[in-house]
């Protein structure tokens, strides 16, 4: 029975760290780029969500405040796209890396200066409320963070796989220059991109703002959801939601059964060794170049 | 206009292509062994930091800049440089030794880390290099009987030969002790640079491919760059445990290895002078910031309380102007400066220019 | 004894058989030329002698001593060369610095001193560089010396490619389509110097080549591919009028 509420635990917790990698691979899928700063970019997101429900700030009911956090953060993210990261087009993935880093210093920096430093929290439907069956508990922010996961999982999958703009995403990112070719508007298309990565990390930070505080270095959590992405291999969205999935479950077991101490480097040392076993993660996406 | 003419191999080879370029660097260098006697104790502090960030920079360009490979977790080298040389000298080993076998253990110790990892490329590399990071920090905490801690070390003081040299205490003799590693330091990496094996280096960074098929074993240059570049950030480790006095595993966080790449990065990647760029605006950011806070309010009486987190985000904000305007960090735009002057009036914008790149995939190797 | 010995070599991908059972001799001294549509599988059996491939079947062998089993870095020390369809030289690097690494293989110092730049380390460097101008001085590199690659034109960076190669001193050249993108006076120049390369420097040439006249100048012996399976085998006129060969370019004629 403790195994599966530990199971449970960490599946939502799971399912966030999912919900980042996503965005990871989002990107990733699209332009070849690492996006470093999602973890800020979740915080972000869980701060603007923040602003319009608290009563503190604007008041406004949670459903309408969340979907104007996300449609601010979609504008900020395509803005960032278009106005900072379209300089570094071409260039190698190692300047992008570095890139991506700072401005997750700058939005974290910027946050601080906006929202301070202490821990906030985000006035949500779900808090006190909990699901039980079978002598099971499951909070109700967590079983709604399950089946956002799930909904926005499959509507990606059919997204990228499925519709035209999902294909030229694709396409974009394996040959930019064929692409411009085929006539796709290759910067419209990763500015989209990003903006979708953007409203994905509002859901992943108000999923996680539901669940306890947030402030400006929350998204050091991105880290792990990094680590989640690895594991998964980092061109395949499924794949992003096990690596999250598989790190949320671990971390749980790790803290009952393991040491205090080792049981934070768990996530990181299960993606060394997946590296080590499988240097491009579990569902890989490395196919040999002809020379 | 300056044009050199070439007579000798000899020309190509040694360390200042002309005397005019030996000239300069001397002059400098003769600033630098001044300094001493015109800073204050304060102000030669810092200077002293910013030349033990620089040998950890230059253990980083070696690494990234020459031979391609990123690395988000250096600072776990700088951690057991420190650890190593403050242990070897309380069990007795004198400093003259505890350093330079403080760098021999960081040396290796990346060389054995980089056997694995050095199948991985590109930006799974970075990400391990990142968790080996998150890991050190926690495994110093777990060592606790070797590495104090949570709680950390004090470092003794320093004795060569008898002559006590202590940061606080005798500020000059430790600059120039500083001083001398990097000045030998930089010279061993030149030295490796005008040689095979920097070449071979650098042909990993260019093209693996190729280099393999030149004859050179991709997976052991790789190693032994690592472990090199190791090894000179062990050094620094070891020389910031004597600057600090005091240190535990929150010195050596994550977030001081991304320092250390950004640094690297403003600096200009590629090139030993972007390790001391990036080191001096690293270094000088602090105090600098304070002085134009001060100055700000003195100006308009406006106080600006202390904004936690501004020294990082101010640098994260030069970083983020240089990666867009100036790839090519500091040291890029010192050329280029110097290009202007030298062949002026014949300098053009486009001389320096890029050429466009597309994306090309890197899933398929 | 020849001096690369292929036997039965094949290799698939997946199902696809890229090299179906392609056998074939290189004798010391001569030039050999394997040509095939595109898609025949010549770039792949010389990925396979570099070893950047291994073959599922057969074996090769240079100068008596089977390499099959080989790591590609062990492949140039033995003295053997090779170029790239593709270029691949280092971007960042000048001319020179380019040829300097082709003579990784035969250094004489460690990496210890290389970093103490001992007197020894000055010698090697000069002997280096010496043997290197030589080979600028046959190939007319002189005024490319000390520019960087990034800028060059696509004819003088195959030209180095070529170079950095012969910086190996090899006893087997591998030349994977010289001519290709050169304009007619670069090729006939490549011709010149695969002639010289032979005679002069004593160098064998495993080529692989579309252009049907340089073929035909500098080649002893031709094999021809298509598909991955050898077709004809031979002196140039022999293959070239081999009417499998013909159908394989051609087409067979409609009855």
């Amino acid at each position: 029975m403790e195994v599966i509420q530990l199971l449970l635990g960490g599946l939502a917790n799971g399912c966030i760290y999912g919900l980042v990698a996503l965005g990871f691979v989002l990107i990733y899928k699209a332009s070849e780029m690492v996006n470093f700063a999602q973890g800020d970019m979740m915080m972000l997101g869980a701060m603007l969500a923040l602003t319009f429900v608290n009563h503190d700030y604007l008041g406004w009911p949670f459903v309408p405040g969340v979907l104007a956090a996300m449609a601010v953060m979609g504008v900020l993210s395509f803005a960032l796209d278009k106005f900072v990261l379209r300089h570094i087009f071409g260039q190698p993935h190692f300047a992008v890396v570095i890139l991506t880093i700072a401005i997750g210093f700058v939005i974290r920096f910027i946050a601080g200066v906006i929202w301070g430093h202490e821990p906030l929290s985000l006035e949500n439907p779900f808090a006190g409320k909990s699901l039980h069956f079978g002598g099971l508990v499951m909070g109700m922010e967590d079983a709604a963070a399950i089946l956002m996961t799930i909904v926005l999982t499959g509507g990606l999958y059919l997204f990228f796989s499925r519709t035209r703009l999902g294909v030229s995403m694709q396409a974009s990112s394996q040959n930019q220059i064929a692409a411009y070719y085929m006539g796709i508007p290759v910067k419209l298309v990763y500015s989209v991109v990003w903006a979708l990565a953007g409203i994905l990390a509002t859901v992943a930070g108000v999923m996680f703002a539901s669940k306890g505080t947030i402030d400006p270095s929350t998204g050091l959590l991105g880290i792990k959801a990094f680590a989640a992405a690895v594991i998964g291999g980092f061109g395949s969205l499924p794949g992003a939601l096990a690596g999250g999935l598989i790190v949320g479950i671990v971390e749980p077991f790790a803290g009952r059964y393991l040491l205090a101490g080792y049981s934070q480097i768990a996530p990181y040392a299960i993606m060394l060794v997946v590296l080590i076993v499988a240097p491009n993660g579990l569902f890989a996406q490395m196919i040999k170049k002809k020379v | 206009m300056r044009i050199l003419f070439k007579r000798s191999y000899g020309v190509d080879i040694r360390l200042f292509a002309d005397w005019q370029t030996f000239a300069w660097y001397a002059a400098l260098f003769a600033a630098v062994l001044a300094m001493p006697f015109v800073l204050d104790d304060y102000y030669l502090g810092e200077v002293t930091y910013v030349l033990i960030f620089s040998l950890a920079g230059l253990g980083l360009m070696l690494l990234v800049g020459h031979t391609g490979l990123v690395s988000l977790g250096h600072a776990a080298f700088l951690a057991t440089g420190a650890y190593m040389d403050v242990i070897l000298i309380e069990r007795g080993v004198p400093f003259i030794l505890a350093l330079p076998l403080a760098g021999l253990f960081s040396g290796v110790v990346g060389a054995i880390i980089a056997i694995p990892v050095l199948r991985l490329t590109g930006i799974y590399l970075a990400i391990a290099t990142m968790a080996l990071a998150i890991i050190t920090e926690d495994i110093i905490v777990l060592a606790e009987p070797v590495t104090g801690g949570v709680i950390g070390l004090t470092t003794p003081p320093i004795e060569i030969f008898g002559l006590e040299i202590d940061r606080y205490g005798t500020p000059k003799l430790f600059f120039y002790l500083c001083l001398a590693v990097v000045a030998l330091v930089t010279l061993f990496y030149r030295n490796l640079l005008r040689s095979p094996t920097g070449r071979a280096f650098t042909a990993i960074r260019d093209s693996e491919v190729s280099a393999s098929s030149l004859g050179i074993n991709v997976a052991v240059y790789k190693t032994l760059s690592f472990g090199i570049s190791c090894f000179f950030t062990g050094l620094a480790g070891g020389l910031l445990a004597h600057y600090l006095g005091a240190f535990n595993h929150e010195t050596f966080l994550i977030i001081t290895s991304i320092l250390l790449l950004m640094m690297v990065v403003v600096g200009g990647m590629g090139s030993i002078h972007g390790a001391f760029f990036g080191a001096i605006v690293i270094g000088l950011l602090p105090p600098a910031i304070t002085i134009l806070r001060e100055y700000f309010t003195a100006l308009t009486g406006i106080r600006m309380t202390a904004i936690p987190g501004l020294d990082t985000g101010i640098f994260a904000v030069i970083l983020v102007m240089f990666i867009l305007f100036e790839p090519m960090g500091i040291y890029g735009r010192w050329l280029k400066i110097r290009t202007f002057f030298q062949i002026f009036p014949l300098y053009r914008k486009n001389m320096f220019r890029r050429q466009k790149t597309f994306l090309k995939t890197e899933r398929m190797r | 004894m020849s001096l690369l010995e292929v036997a039965n070599l094949g290799i698939s991908f997946g199902g696809l058989k890229a090299v179906d059972d392609v056998s074939f001799d290189v004798e010391e001294g001569e030039v050999f030329t394997i040509m095939g549509p595109n898609g025949a599988g010549k770039s792949t059996i010389f990925n396979l002698i570099s070893r950047f491939y291994k073959p599922t079947s057969g074996t090769i062998r240079f100068g008596g001593k089977d390499i099959t089993g080989l790591a590609p870095h062990q492949i140039a020390p033995l003295g053997i060369a090779r170029t790239f369809q593709n270029i691949e030289l280092f971007d960042h690097s000048t001319v020179l610095q380019n040829l300097l690494v082709g003579r990784h293989s035969l250094r004489r110092t460690s990496f210890i001193e290389d970093m103490l730049f001992l007197p020894k380390n000055r010698r090697e460097e000069v002997r280096h560089r010496e043997e290197i101008e030589t080979i600028i001085d046959f190939l007319d590199l002189q005024p490319y010396r000390n520019q960087r690659i990034a800028g060059l034109p696509y004819g003088v960076r195959k030209v180095v490619e070529m170079a950095r190669a012969l910086a190996l001193k090899p006893k087997l050249l591998l030349l994977d389509e010289p001519a290709s993108g050169l304009s007619v006076e670069e090729t006939q120049d490549v011709a010149y110097w695969i002639e010289d390369i032979q005679k002069d420097m004593g160098i064998t040439v495993l080529m692989v080549e579309h252009d049907m006249k340089l073929v035909n100048q500098v080649s002893d012996r031709v094999l021809a591919l298509d598909h991955g399976s050898p077709l004809a085998i031979g002196l140039p006129q022999e293959v070239q009028s081999d009417p499998a060969v013909i159908e394989a370019y051609l087409g067979r004629e409609e009855a």
